[in-house]
């Protein structure tokens, strides 16, 4: 026995099945979790779209969510849950793009995609190519930028407040009352991707000082006559040296 | 001036124009519904064109109230997100944490105690029951009845109650954890839960006694707002609203987790799928949630709340008193958190608004890559406008109840 996350039909053949029915509009399948994802070229993933709804019976557009993996060349993924109410099944298709690179719609398969694509396009500036009203859909009116894109700070650019002064809500840029703060939690010995403090020389790094450091005269050490000579001198404006009180227990100045 | 003069005056000018009806035109005009308004359920913006009194069309402005809850998940780890869920859906918070857990679990694959599934399934359903004392107690107000509404908070209280009896908050319970539950509940909870289950219904039978056949209440909702089947497949509809369409769908009866393929209930559906339908399925759907949580009382096992895999689940207090083990496994629990294999994983379960999903990307380290929340509100929502075209501007109010909005969800 294992988790028991929903258990849903287990449909046997079904990569092989979509498989025949995509053709080369098919790139690549993986099966993890008991969970299908294909994915498809971004140009047909409408037409793919179609045929699973009609050959394969998956009758609802249940999410579309953008993933952003900066890494790679075409750095969005747009990735479609689809689910078969009467197979019981819930499969994923996903396609890859860029910022500029616009993606077909599904508005027209789906009237529900209309929001989904607004919220993408809202949070990671994926373009649907074909969708007729895509507008921001969470982000404030007059908002720039794409949210949720991994490069975005956490923080945001600018901040809103309400001014007593101009009566009115203002934008600022964001000022933060002290450094954002996220720590690293990680543990050293595994899965720390920089370089420990103190690891730098182990590891072939350059030393701290470029001047190495050598004591090859006496004076180089900092000890000998002429250094007890030049710490015994006091400077006058100290105090007179008091004599140091002898029992521990007159500390407070009795008699 | 005279009266007379006054009249000579006027009858000049009536004479000059001489309008009847028919010869002036009338436009369409704009109006804003909320985003302060007591029947928008929240921060809804609406921007309706109407024809008189008709609605031609509604632009639903959402986001006011968007957190970028997402985001900040991606820069916690996977237990401190977990919070994050409460305050999504604050009506039914319980039931936003599931579908969370339930991820988390499937892509570890992580085995929870029988006990701790029977403990998530009550109370996932009286997470239910709370949420339809709300929701259909402001239905009911939204369309002119008072007193329901009051009688129905206080079924909503006794709900709040218990939540805090079993974690400690009314309502941000963060009760449902990775691998099972937070805590055990008392021996007394349980049978003080099964004592209110004798005792609500009939509470609950007398204010739904007040609504479902009076007059005004039917005038204003049977009829309103009819949603096909085929339409509320394509609209991507899920809960309440697929099945007040009439089609037989409950993820708890056909993609059953935890425990709920064990329960015996009845999943009621609509015939005519109008908003009538809607309120309908809700009130059978508490008669359901009291029948799960009376099999949950009688079949709980003794046992352990949560999995005993101290990678994931951290150990009792107690023992980290005695033993350095446990002491460090709590330290690197609290602190680093425990790491989540690579892997995507979709998990949707069936919170009292409809299907919640949680597309769960893990790239192996111990935040999430990325957490997509799919919230109910947002394809019921987006209906809105196919679904009041025609209708009159009172009835969106009514239409808007019968969705079940709540924006802490819709907007993330």
């Amino acid at each position: 026995m294992g988790h028991s996350a929903p258990r849903y039909a287990v449909l046997d053949g079904l990569g092989d099945a979509v498989a025949l029915t995509l053709g080369d509009r098919l790139l690549a399948t993986r099966f993890a979790q008991g969970e299908y994802c294909f994915t498809v070229r971004r140009d047909a993933v409408a037409e793919a779209l179609d045929l699973l709804r009609d050959r394969h019976d998956y009758q609802q557009l249940m999410e579309i969510a953008g993933v952003d993996y900066p890494d790679r060349a075409e750095r969005f993924e747009v990735v479609y849950c689809l689910l078969s109410l009467t197979r019981n099944h819930r499969i994923r298709v996903a396609c890859t793009t860029d910022e500029d690179t616009p993606v077909p719609t599904v508005t027209n398969i789906w009237p529900v995609a209309g929001w989904l694509e607004r919220e993408v396009y809202d949070m990671y500036g994926v373009i649907f190519a074909g969708n007729p009203d895509l507008r921001r859909i969470l982000t404030d009116y007059g908002f720039r930028g794409h949210p949720f894109r991994k490069d975005f700070p956490l923080t945001g650019y600018s901040e809103m407040r309400y001014s007593e002064e101009q009566g009115r809500v203002i934008y600022e840029p964001v000022k933060l009352a002290q450094d954002f703060r996220n720590f690293d939690f990680t543990s050293p010995w595994e899965g720390a991707d920089y370089v420990l403090p103190g690891d730098e020389k182990s590891l072939g790094g350059p030393p701290h000082a470029d001047i190495p450091k050598t004591t090859e005269k006496q004076s180089d050490t900092g000890a000998g006559k002429g250094a007890n000579k030049e710490a015994a001198k006091t400077s006058p404006e100290a105090p007179a040296e008091k004599p140091a009180d002898k029992s521990p227990d007159n500390k407070e100045g009795k008699p | 001036m005279t009266a007379e003069a006054f009249h000579d005056d006027l009858g000049g000018v009536l004479v000059e124009q001489d309008l009847t009806a028919g010869d002036l035109e009338i436009q369409n005009y704009t109006i804003n519904f909320g985003p302060q308004h007591p029947a928008a359920h929240g921060v809804l913006r609406m921007v309706m064109e109407l024809d008189g009194e008709i609605v031609e069309r509604i632009d639903c402005h959402v986001g006011l109230l968007h957190r970028g809850t997402e985001k900040l998940i991606e820069y916690k780890t996977y237990l401190q997100a977990l919070p994050y869920f409460d305050r999504l859906d604050y009506c039914s918070p319980l039931a936003m944490e599931y579908s969370y857990v339930l991820a988390i679990e499937k892509l570890l694959n992580l085995e929870v105690p029988l006990r701790a599934q029977y403990l998530r399934v009550l109370f996932a359903e009286l997470t239910r029951i709370c949420n339809h004392m709300l929701n259909l107690g402001a239905h009911v107000m939204d369309v002119g009845a008072m007193t329901p509404n009051l009688w129905l908070f206080e079924i909503r209280e006794d709900c709040l109650n218990f939540f805090e009896r079993a974690s400690g908050a009314r309502m941000h319970s963060a009760w449902f954890r990775p691998g099972g539950v937070h805590q055990d509940v008392p021996l007394k909870l349980l049978t003080d839960l099964a004592d209110w289950l004798d005792t609500f219904p009939k509470l609950f039978e007398d204010a739904m006694s007040l609504v479902v056949d009076n007059r005004i209440f039917k005038q204003r909702n049977v009829d309103i707002a009819i949603v096909s089947k085929d339409d509320a497949v394509r609209w991507g509809f899920s809960g309440p609203m697929i099945r007040g369409s009439g089609i037989p769908w409950d993820l708890r009866k056909s993609q059953p987790y935890d425990v709920y393929d064990r329960m015996e209930f009845d999943v009621p559906v609509g015939t005519r799928g109008d908003c009538y339908d809607r309120f309908m399925v809700r009130v059978e759907e508490v008669r359901q949630s009291a029948r799960i949580m009376r099999q949950c009382l009688n079949e709980m096992p003794e046992g352990p709340i949560a999995s005993a895999d101290r990678k994931v689940v951290p150990p009792k207090r107690a023992e980290m008193k005695q033993s350095m083990e446990a002491l460090i496994h709590h330290f690197k629990l609290y602190t680093e958190g425990f790491h989540v294999p690579a892997g995507e994983v979709y998990v949707a379960t069936e919170s009292p608004k409809g299907e919640f999903g949680v597309y769960l990307v893990a790239d192996g380290t111990n935040k999430p890559y990325r957490c997509k929340i799919r919230p109910t509100a947002f394809s019921h929502l987006q209906a809105m406008d196919f679904m009041s075209r025609g209708h009159m501007l009172s009835d969106a109010t009514a239409i808007l109840g019968a969705i079940d909005v709540v924006f802490g969800e819709c907007d993330r």
